[in-house]
C-alpha cells in the first residue's frame, strides 16, 4: 500500500522477525486449518455439510445413475421398499417417485444458487455503499431498501412472476429472492456503520486510499459472518417460495420440481387416500432435510467467525493470550 | 414527533411504490388485462359493443381509461386507489374493494394471531434456553426447534391436515366457520372461528418459533456475559427483573428488523396457507384470482396485503419507540 513513499513513519521495521515459512504456516492456519477444524468439531456443521454434499451429488451425479423419470415405468402407486427397481415407490401415474425426485434437484440447486447469489449481493452493494457513503445516498438507497423490506415478498414474487414468467431456473432464483436482500442490506448497513468509525478504517480512509478498496479489505471482511449466514437464510427461503409457488401451480412448469410433484399428489387426493401417502411424504422429507441441513451449517458457521472459538482451535496462537470463555 | 412524521411519510412512499408495481405491472402482464377485459366484455355483449362503449367498460373496471396518455392513466389510477377503489372483479361482478374488506379480518385475524404466538413463544423459549445454555435440554430444544424451523409452514399445514384432519379427524381442514353458524349467535360463531383458526395458526407458530428462539438464544446469551448484568446481580435485583429488563429488553431490541421482515413474511404467506386450508381470505381470494385470470382483484389483493403490512410495521415502529426510549431522544 505504502510503496511509493518509502520514509513515512508508517514503515517502522518491527523487532520480531518472521520467516517466510511462519507466514505461510500462519496462512494456512487461518484459512484452512482452523476453519476446517472447526466445521469437523462441530456436530451441526458436520450433519449440515454432510447433507448439502448429498444434495449437490444428487444433482450431479446423481441424475446420471437414475433413470429420467417416465409414464408407466412401473406399476400404479407402489409403496415405498416395494421393489428395488423402484426404492421409493411410484405415482399414481406409474413414474418412479426416486427419479422425479433426483432430476428435480438440478434446477432446485440453480434456482438456489442464482438466489442466493443475487440477495446477498445486491445486499452487500446496498449495505456497504450507503453505510459508508452516508448523506443523500445512504438516505436513498434505505429508502428504496425499506420499501423493498416492507413489501411482502410472495404476493409480490407472484405479480411479478405472472407479468414476466421465468422458465429458466436462474431466473426464477432470481425472481423469488426479488426483494429477498432488504433485510440483510440493512444489518450490513449497521454493520458498517459502527466499523466505518473504527480506527483503521479512518486510517486508511486519510491515507487516500479509495473508497473501493477500504470497503473490500477493510469492511467486507467483517461482515462475512452475517453474509454467509445469510446466504443460507437466502437459499432456504429460495425453496420455500419455490416449492410453495410450484406447489399452487403459479410458475410456468417448465422445470421439474419438487413443489410441482407435491402439486400432483396433492390434486389426486394422496392425502386422503392412504396407500398413496408416500407419493406426498418422499418430497416432503426430501425439502425438509435439505433446508435442515443449510440452517444448520448456517449455525455451526457462526463458529468459525467468533474470533474466541477460533484461537482455541489455531495451532499459531498462544494458549495464555486467550481469556477463558 | 419528527421521528413518527418520518415513519408515516416512509409508510406512504412504500404504499405509492405498491400501487405503482401494481399499475406497471398490470401493463405488461402477458396479453394484458386490458385486452382480455376487453375479449371478455365483448363476449358478454354479444360481439355487437362498438369500441368507445368498451372502452368506457374498461375504466369502470380498470379505472384507467385505455385511450389517455399513460402518465394520465397512471395518475387516474393512483388516485382512484387512494379513494379505495381497486375496481371491479370480472368474475365476481362485484367491486374489489367489497370482496377483499369482507375477509380482511380473517386473514388479519390468522396471520396477526400467529405472528404474537410466534414472536411470544420464540423470544420466551430464547431466554429460557439462554439460561440454560450448555445443558442437555438447551441442546435438545435447539435441535428440535431447528428441525422444526426447517419445514415449510405450508408443508406443517398439510401434515396437520392429513394427521388431525383426515386419521385423528379433530379438527376440521377447511373453511373459516362451520356452515350454518352466523354471527347472530356470538358466543357458537366465536368457538367456532377459533375451531377452524387452530390449524392454520398451529402450522406457521410450530414451524416459526425456531427462527425466533435461536437468535434470541444468541443475544440472550451475549447480555448475560455484560457488566450491567454483573452489577445487577450484585445489587440483588430479583430474577425476573433482571429476566424482563434487563435480558428481555436488550436482547429483543436486534431482533427488531427481523419482526419487521416477519410481518411482510407472515402476511404474504397467506398465499399459500390460506389456499391449503380453503380459508377465504385476501390471499386464497389473490390465487383464486390468478386462475380466474381476475387481474383486478389479483391486484387488489396484492395491494390490500402490502397495505396490511406497512400499517403492521407503523405499529410495531410505536412500540418499538416505546421500548427504546433512545430512538425518541436521538431525533430530538
Amino acid at each position: 500500500m505504502s510503496d511509493k513513499n518509502e520514509s513515512t513513519p508508517f514503515e517502522t521495521v518491527s523487532g520480531y522477525q518472521e520467516t517466510y515459512s511462519d507466514r505461510m504456516r500462519a496462512t494456512f492456519d487461518l484459512w484452512f486449518y482452523s476453519p476446517l477444524s472447526i466445521i469437523m468439531d462441530d456436530i451441526r456443521t458436520r450433519i449440515g455439510i454432510t447433507i448439502i454434499v448429498i444434495y449437490i451429488l444428487m444433482g450431479t451425479v446423481g441424475v446420471f445413475i437414475v433413470d429420467p423419470p417416465t409414464l408407466n415405468q412401473g406399476p400404479r402407486l407402489l409403496g415405498v421398499f416395494q421393489s428395488l427397481e423402484h426404492p421409493l415407490g411410484t405415482t399414481q401415474q406409474g413414474r418412479d417417485l426416486l427419479g422425479l425426485i433426483v432430476h428435480s434437484t438440478p434446477p432446485m440447486l440453480k434456482m438456489i444458487l442464482s438466489g442466493a447469489v443475487f440477495a446477498t449481493s445486491v445486499a452487500i452493494v446496498m449495505g456497504t455503499l450507503s453505510g459508508f457513503k452516508g448523506g443523500a445516498v445512504d438516505r436513498v438507497l434505505m429508502t428504496i431498501t425499506d420499501i423493498a423490506l416492507v413489501i411482502p415478498g410472495l404476493p409480490l414474487i407472484i405479480v411479478v412472476g405472472l407479468a414476466f414468467p421465468p422458465r429458466n431456473p436462474f431466473m426464477v432464483g432470481i425472481v423469488l429472492t426479488i426483494n429477498a436482500w432488504a433485510g440483510l442490506a440493512r444489518s450490513i448497513r449497521s454493520e458498517v456503520l459502527t466499523i466505518r468509525e473504527m480506527d483503521y478504517v479512518e486510517a486508511s480512509a486519510i491515507l487516500g486510499i479509495p473508497t473501493r478498496i477500504i470497503i473490500l479489505k477493510d469492511i467486507l471482511p467483517n461482515v462475512m459472518p452475517y453474509v454467509l449466514m445469510n446466504f443460507m437464510q437466502a437459499a432456504r427461503n429460495v425453496i420455500f417460495a419455490s416449492v410453495g409457488l410450484y406447489f399452487l401451480g403459479l410458475l410456468p412448469y417448465t422445470n421439474l420440481n419438487w413443489g410441482v410433484i407435491l402439486n400432483r399428489a396433492y390434486q389426486q387426493g394422496a392425502l386422503t387416500s392412504g396407500d398413496a401417502a408416500h407419493w406426498i411424504l418422499i418430497p416432503i422429507l426430501t425439502i425438509g432435510s435439505l433446508t435442515f441441513g443449510l440452517v444448520y451449517f448456517a449455525q455451526g458457521l457462526d463458529q468459525i467467525f467468533n474470533p474466541r472459538v477460533r484461537a482455541r482451535h489455531a495451532r499459531t496462537v498462544e494458549d495464555e493470550s486467550i481469556p477463558d470463555s | 414527533m419528527h421521528w413518527l412524521v418520518k415513519r408515516v411519510v416512509q409508510g406512504g412512499l412504500t404504499a405509492l411504490a405498491a400501487i405503482s408495481i401494481a399499475f406497471f405491472l398490470t401493463h405488461s402482464l402477458p396479453g394484458g388485462p386490458m385486452d382480455h377485459l376487453r375479449a371478455v366484455l365483448r363476449q358478454q355483449a354479444g360481439g355487437q359493443a362498438n369500441p368507445e362503449r368498451l372502452n368506457a367498460m374498461v375504466e369502470a373496471y380498470t379505472n384507467i381509461r385505455p385511450d389517455t396518455p399513460l402518465y394520465v392513466q397512471y395518475f387516474d389510477y393512483v388516485t382512484s386507489v387512494l379513494q379505495g377503489d381497486l375496481g371491479q372483479s370480472i368474475f365476481y361482478s362485484r367491486p374489489v374493494m367489497d370482496i377483499l374488506a369482507s375477509v380482511l379480518p380473517w386473514t388479519l385475524f390468522v396471520m396477526g394471531t400467529a405472528m404474537i404466538f410466534t414472536f411470544i413463544f420464540g423470544i420466551s423459549m430464547g431466554t429460557f434456553q439462554a439460561y440454560y445454555e450448555g445443558t442437555r435440554m438447551d441442546k435438545i430444544a435447539t435441535g428440535v426447534f431447528v428441525a422444526l424451523n426447517s419445514i415449510p409452514y405450508y408443508i406443517a399445514g398439510l401434515v396437520f391436515i392429513y394427521v388431525f384432519g383426515y386419521i385423528l379427524g379433530w379438527f376440521p381442514v377447511h373453511g373459516r366457520v362451520a356452515s350454518g353458524v352466523t354471527p347472530e349467535e356470538p358466543i357458537r360463531f366465536i368457538f367456532s372461528a377459533l375451531y377452524h383458526a387452530i390449524l392454520p395458526i398451529a402450522s406457521v407458530v410450530v414451524t416459526g418459533v425456531g427462527g425466533w428462539s435461536v437468535t434470541m438464544r444468541g443475544n440472550s446469551i451475549s447480555v448475560l456475559g455484560e457488566n450491567y448484568m454483573e452489577v445487577g446481580r450484585l445489587r440483588g435485583l430479583p430474577r425476573s427483573r433482571l429476566t424482563l429488563e434487563y435480558i428481555g429488553r436488550n436482547a429483543v431490541l436486534p431482533l427488531y428488523t427481523s419482526l419487521m421482515i416477519a410481518i411482510g413474511f407472515i402476511f404474504g404467506g397467506s398465499v399459500i396457507l390460506e389456499r391449503i386450508f380453503v380459508y377465504p381470505g385476501v390471499g386464497y381470494y389473490m390465487v383464486e384470482a390468478i386462475n380466474t385470470r381476475d387481474y383486478q382483484l389479483m391486484m387488489g389483493a396484492f395491494l390490500i396485503i402490502t397495505l396490511a403490512v406497512v400499517v403492521g410495521i407503523f405499529i410495531a415502529d410505536l412500540t418499538y419507540g416505546v421500548i427504546d426510549p433512545r430512538i425518541q431522544q436521538e431525533e430530538a
